[in-house]
């Protein structure tokens, strides 16, 4: 932990914290209301200006600098407001999963008896594509912010689950924990001070893929319309919205792919760099 | 190996049980009593109930659970709420895309991935092991939709050298079949490559150092040898086992390749029934990727034999 940061930390980081300002300055960047729909300034291309009049009745120029979707919405404050939406999911995603993952992980490793029947059910989990799963669960009720994360949760908390109760399984084999156990160490303290302490590097990391994976997974489930509904901007749906003229008007989804692409690979540098330099012993989730 | 293979099918045992469980619940959980849904908005109380009696929704869950086991491994899936036809009909008039798509993606990623892999290790902290490590953090990071239409707008449209949407089946010709399959399978292969050649330069790098090679090298042998017969070969059980894996990944990229090319295929039906709410549909399609999924991991597993003759069970 002394070492000093590594490149791909620091440029991963650095490019996260641009999206995060993006996210959180969006009421202050973007250059109209992302949800109003305006029939008059439908398909502009990016960079298009033009006159509006403002709440004081006094006319302004709007530009544009993503162009407008098939509603009139402009594309740029769409897309910025969007990163709001990824951020949160990923984050959410990435904590929800890793909490949950330890609890599950450090029962599965530590009681022996529920270990077999624990690991079934996240094998069973295993076994059903990530994306089928979430699509399948966001089915069951209605589309929105919660149900997305959820959906998007319970595929990725058995992965979690397996690499906590490796871990948990090596580290009960630890001269240290047998001491802890001879000094008369009760479980539960042990757990805390022993057990959940050395977990948490290789769990910080993993949390750092799901938050990746989780980004991506909303913009898909948000693409295939299923995710999150347009009246909330995300760059998954916004590239869903530009799909029917994405022949005549291709930036609908170029912008908002570039910022996701953008953000999961800063996410992804974030936790390569973090394994490297926190365990280099863990190898990257598949 | 008989054994073996025998304890292997019988650990898929509670994979598969607890997939169907969960499949299942998906039906139960849904919002909406389905055999409303099949009644229709016309139908009395009378009609619902005798629906209600036929798909057997008035039994205790665990009966109902042990009917739907029972069909589902007879290959009935019941009917679509919203295509009004047998499922398994509906899915065999699927397949045939999803499984040119997949085909075409593996041998393509398999036939990119593993070459790529193995010359980024060899000229391990050159500029082509850069810049597949590169390739490989990006391939993970941008989505396949995004690569879909990016292949789509250049090589489409801009060009104009491919069809931009469709699908044609192999029975139409294999010309148009293949020229339409070309910037899906790319696309889709992306990702794919990233996760194979990854994991071929790890695993080849580790080989390389061993003693064998250092001796096959000693006696005189060409690099290309080396590399083929006795690098490859023993690097060969973690790539088979990450190209098993990665089928997970496969098929949710066919799912939104589909809807981006428009291919009719498995992808296409399943989201078209998750917006129809067509629960029978989504069950059965979510059932049968996985089986494919697990039995593929099977074979895999059963191929490390073959594949390293050390490996005894």
């Amino acid at each position: 932990m002394a070492r000093p940061a590594n490149r791909s930390v620091l440029l991963g980081g650095a490019i996260l914290g641009v999206v995060v300002a993006v996210g959180l300055l969006a009421p202050v960047l973007a250059t109209s209301d992302p949800s109003v729909i305006d029939p008059a300034a439908r398909n502009r291309k990016p960079g298009a200006e033009r006159t509006v009049r403002g709440d004081d009745g006094r006319p302004r120029g709007v530009r544009h600098w993503m162009g407008t979707d098939s509603l009139g919405r402009d594309v740029y404050s769409r897309v910025v407001y969007g990163a709001r939406v990824s951020l949160v999911v990923g984050v959410t995603v990435a904590l929800v999963s890793a909490a949950a993952g330890l609890v599950i992980g450090l029962i599965a490793g530590y009681v022996r008896a529920l270990d077999g029947v624990v690991m079934r059910v996240m094998d069973g989990l295993m076994a059903i594509p990530g994306i089928l799963l979430a699509i399948g669960l966001v089915s069951l009720s209605r589309a929105g912010l919660r149900s997305v994360i959820l959906a998007i949760v319970i595929p990725e908390v058995p992965r979690v689950v397996r690499l906590v109760r490796s871990l948990v399984l090596s580290i009960r084999e630890e001269p240290y924990v047998e001491a802890a156990v001879a000094l008369g160490a009760r479980t539960p303290a042990l757990l805390r001070r022993h057990v959940v302490p050395n977990t948490l590097a290789p769990l910080i990391v993993q949390a750092t893929f799901v938050c990746a994976s989780a980004i991506l997974l909303e913009a898909i489930l948000s693409f295939l319309g299923v995710g999150i509904p347009p009246e909330t901007p995300t760059w998954g749906n916004i590239m869903a919205e530009g799909r029917a003229l994405f022949r005549v008007f291709p930036h609908n989804i170029l912008f908002p792919g570039i910022f996701l692409a953008v953000t999961v690979l800063a996410v992804n540098m974030l936790g390569d760099g973090l394994r490297d330099q926190l365990d280099p012993r863990v190898s990257r989730r598949l | 190996m008989l054994p073996y293979i025998g304890r292997r099918l019988l650990a898929t045992i509670p994979v598969m049980a607890v997939v169907a469980v969960v499949v299942f619940s998906l039906l139960r959980l849904a919002a909406g009593d389905p055999a409303a849904i099949i009644a229709g908005d016309n139908a009395t109380s009378q009609d619902v109930a005798a629906i209600r009696a036929r798909l057997g929704l008035d039994r205790p869950l665990v009966e109902q659970f042990a009917i739907w086991v029972g069909r589902v491994v007879r290959g009935d899936f019941g009917e679509s709420f919203f295509f009004k036809k047998q499922v398994s009909e509906l899915i065999l008039d699927r397949v045939e895309p999803t499984l040119a798509l997949s085909v075409c993606t593996l041998v393509l990623t398999i036939a990119l991935a593993v070459p790529l892999g193995v010359l980024a290790a060899w000229k391990r902290g050159s500029w082509i092991d850069r810049a597949v490590m590169g390739f490989s953090v990006l391939g993970f990071s941008v989505p396949v939709f995004v690569i879909g239409y990016v292949l789509i707008y250049v090589f489409a449209i801009e060009l104009a050298w491919l069809p931009v949407q469709g699908y044609q089946r192999i029975g139409d010709g294999v010309g148009g079949f293949l020229e339409r399959l070309v910037l899906p399978s790319i696309t889709l292969a992306v990702v794919f490559v990233a996760l194979i050649a990854r994991i071929t330069r790890a695993s080849v790098l580790e080989v390389l150092n061993a003693d064998h090679v250092r001796t096959a090298r000693a006696k005189g042998l060409g690099e290309l040898p080396v590399l083929l017969r006795h690098v490859l070969r023993n690097a060969a059980v973690p790539i088979v086992t990450v190209i098993g894996i990665g089928i997970a990944v496969l098929i949710g990229g066919v799912v939104v390749t589909e809807s981006v090319y428009g291919i009719p295929g498995l992808g296409r039906l399943t989201v078209d029934a998750v917006l129809a709410r067509d629960y029978p549909t989504v069950q059965a399609v979510i059932l049968v990727f996985s089986v494919v999924y697990v039995l593929i991991n099977l074979l895999v597993d059963l191929s490390y034999t073959v594949l390293d003759p050390r490996i005894r069970y």
